[in-house]
């Protein structure tokens, strides 16, 4: 009886000042890849550091379906999630909904990150989020297979890889008959809008909405970039290319059936993992130019504290930890994940686990941002518009000519009185 | 309606306290509107507010992070047109008629397959055979699968590169990649799916047919084909009908499958509440995308009030 009562009063104990001193955080994170169990990683040793305990809410793969899952969260008011993972397009939509990061983390912290991406992450002078990641289109490729065809460099125009992807994917059949020769995102969903506007970009098509606002994308060269990835399916994709996200066209490429590949830097790492049939046998280029030169779309991911949150200065104090440079290094070495740091781009360890780090930070510095901010609450109406009439064309239904028309007329429906 | 009760006394008095007066009818009534109460309270609290603020937010321009902030518009979410000519209302948008197209087609064929591979089903495992409880079991395995997961079992099954159907039987064609073929994958995986469903309860009508009548019609000498036309199907229309009219309404209702399997963005122009989906949370619309719930909603009783008249259906 009596060692009843100390038991219960210990545990009481204990739990009294679990509470007192520690609190738990619940963060959202992604769960592209190895994007969860290093995020997991990240909550943990800051948890050991500080004591308070770390709860990680898996969030849809697809970001469109995160984002509906997180704005049901805060319209509610909800305090369950304390730091959100943020898509690059999403603050100007959110930006109430989080705590102004300004006047809560030094300036000095603040201004160590790119500042393209800081402008991003500030909404009328608010810091809604810290960059955590950045992200940009890039072309992987077979280095053994290039050599095999005679190749000795990455194509530099889309003509180019179509002729490559072509030739090896003609050899690779007779041997096996599911190899495709290029592999990118081509389903009806953000990831197209990002593929679709490197397209478009690098062939001097604008960027479907301009930094004024203007709709821009009723030009001949927009439509020349969509005709040409029309030409792409079937013949050096899949037919099934347009139902393909980041994940599956990486399950083709890692799997040994693909020569090319568009993806974000995620896949690197994961592409030379023991268990990959490719290992060993990647290189990795700028996207290639379609005569306007290269273009990479950016993306990549910010953190932010919820307003809603119970626990703002744990949830900032955990925001400042994760997207330290510590931190950075950790996620740079074990996943590929970029660096919002320029400093980190000199860092001898992170260069060695990514050789293409050093030569691709023009790439990932000059990367195109989506039309997010002039476009503003309508910004998911714009690309899906987009994403939509691109995916016409690929599926045949309509020209690119036909299409950029009827888009412009589609998003003047959207603009109705403004963005 | 029972308070003028004819048991109520002639000599009634006039207005006043007339409780006792009603009778014992009168009573009963009061007394069944008491025990009622708490039912219609529960459906005014469960689907009359839920359906009150779907129809406010309809007739309001609102945002889904800020829904205090909307303002009234009457039925400009459904059809405005802008001093420049440009379209607003959802009814408008093209996106909107593909998606209703798609739903119907959906509906028809996939109702109608439903009704007919389930009526085979359910006059197999009415016939008397050994194992046929076990069948009878067996067969609600695919409706006991939630749709999100039968839903993403076939996506793999129709993937073209390592799909069983997509690549083992197709040989590397993409059903989904075309929403000319997209929607027959779709209608098929709900027939997969829901067609046990349809044979349970075609199955519970025809196990209340009385077995006695096929033993008279077979002393008649009726051959089996003309005792299922001329006395199963008659007889099992009441059951039939209440099976379709549930039937239509669900899949007038798909979202998963489509949700699932095509992502919502084509989602949206495949089935309507796919698309009062997007617009209500994708693009944060609320009053669009209550206007489009609303419509589907007007759709769907419309459909079921040509069912009943035409049809007389009786739900008791």
């Amino acid at each position: 009886m009596k060692k009843a009562i100390a038991l219960v009063s210990l545990t009481a104990a204990i739990a009294a000042s679990s509470q007192a001193g520690a609190v738990q955080i619940t963060l959202a994170c992604g769960t592209v890849g190895q994007e969860l169990q290093l995020c997991k990683d990240g909550a943990a040793r800051w948890a050991k550091k500080t004591g308070n305990t770390v709860k990680v809410f898996e969030s849809p793969n697809l970001t469109n379906d995160r984002l509906g899952l997180y704005q049901q969260q805060l319209a509610a008011k909800s305090d369950a999630i304390d730091v959100y993972q943020l898509d690059i397009i999403w603050p100007g939509l959110l930006s109430q909904h989080f705590v102004d990061l300004k006047s809560k983390i030094p300036a000095a912290e603040v201004n160590a990150h790119f500042k393209g991406i800081i402008a991003a992450d500030t909404v009328d002078g608010k810091l809604v989020a810290m960059p955590w990641f950045t992200d940009a289109g890039l072309l992987y490729y077979r280095t053994d297979l290039m050599k095999k065809y005679g190749y000795n460099a990455a194509p530099k125009t889309w003509a180019e890889l179509a002729t490559m992807a072509k030739k090896i994917q003609d050899g690779e059949k007779k041997t096996s008959s599911t190899f495709t020769g290029f592999v990118f995102q081509g389903k009806n969903y953000e990831g197209l809008t990002c593929d679709a506007l490197e397209w478009l970009v690098s062939f001097g098509g604008g960027t479907v909405v301009d930094d004024s606002g203007k709709i821009t994308v009723n030009n001949a060269n927009a439509a020349k970039a969509m005709d040409t990835a029309a030409s792409w399916v079937k013949s050096i994709s899949p037919a099934g290319v347009t139902t393909y996200g980041e994940e599956e066209a990486r399950g083709i490429f890692q799997s040994g059936n693909a020569a090319f590949m568009r993806n974000w830097p995620y896949a690197w790492a994961l592409g030379q993992s023991d268990d990959s049939k490719v290992k060993g046998k990647i290189g990795v280029a700028p996207l290639p130019s379609g005569g306007n030169g290269a273009a990479a779309t950016l993306g990549g991911w910010n953190l932010g504290v919820s307003m809603y949150s119970k626990n703002q200065a744990a949830a900032i104090d955990l925001v400042r930890y994760l997207t330290g440079a510590d931190e950075q290094k950790v996620r740079a070495i074990e996943g590929a994940y970029n660096p919002t740091r320029p400093a980190l781009y000199k860092d001898q360890a992170i260069l060695k686990a990514n050789p293409f780090f050093g030569s691709l930070l023009d790439v990932f510095t000059s990367a195109v941002a989506r039309p997010s901010g002039p476009t503003k609450l309508k910004y998911n109406q714009v690309s899906q518009a987009f994403a939509g009439a691109v995916s016409d064309v690929m599926a045949g239904k309509s020209k690119g000519a036909a299409a950029v028309k009827k888009l412009e007329t589609d998003l003047a429906r959207i603009k109705g009185r403004g963005w | 309606m029972t308070t003028n009760a004819p048991t109520q006394p002639p000599t009634a008095p006039p207005m006043g306290r007339k409780k006792k007066v009603r009778g014992i009818e009168g009573a009963r009534a009061w007394q069944a509107f008491w025990l009622l109460l708490p039912t219609l309270i529960a459906i005014a609290l469960v689907a009359g507010f839920p359906l009150y603020r779907t129809i406010f937010f309809s007739a309001q321009e609102a945002n889904l992070t800020t829904p205090d902030q909307a303002t009234f518009i009457g039925f400009q979410n459904f059809w405005f047109t802008t001093a420049e000519g440009i379209g607003l209302g959802f009814m408008q948008d093209p996106q909107w008629w593909t998606a209703v197209r798609n739903t119907l087609i959906f509906t028809v064929f996939s109702v109608a397959l439903e009704t007919v591979f389930g009526m085979i089903i359910a006059l197999v495992v009415n016939s008397a055979f050994a194992g046929r409880s076990f069948l009878r079991t067996a067969m609600l395995v695919p409706w006991a699968i939630p749709t999100v997961v039968s839903a993403q079992m076939w996506a793999y099954m129709y993937n073209d590169s390592f799909g069983l159907i997509g690549q083992g039987v197709l040989g590397g064609q993409a059903l989904l990649a075309d929403s000319g073929t997209a929607i027959w994958a779709m209608i098929a995986v709900d027939v997969w799916k829901t067609t046990s469903f349809m044979a349970l309860l075609i199955l519970a009508g025809l196990q209340s047919l009385p077995g006695d009548m096929y033993e008279a019609a077979d002393m008649d000498g009726a051959s089996k084909w003309t005792q299922f036309w001329r006395m199963t199907l008659p007889l099992l229309r009441p059951a039939l009908l209440v099976a379709l009219v549930f039937r239509s309404l669900d899949a007038l209702r798909v979202f998963d499958i489509m949700y699932v399997m095509l992502g919502a963005n084509v989602a949206a122009s495949t089935s309507m509440t796919g698309y009062a989906r997007q617009q209500l949370i994708d693009n944060q619309l609320l009053g669009t995308g209550s206007a489009v719930s609303v419509a589907i909603f007007i759709i769907i009783m419309a459909i079921v009030v040509i069912y009943v008249t035409a049809f007389r259906v009786k739900f008791d």
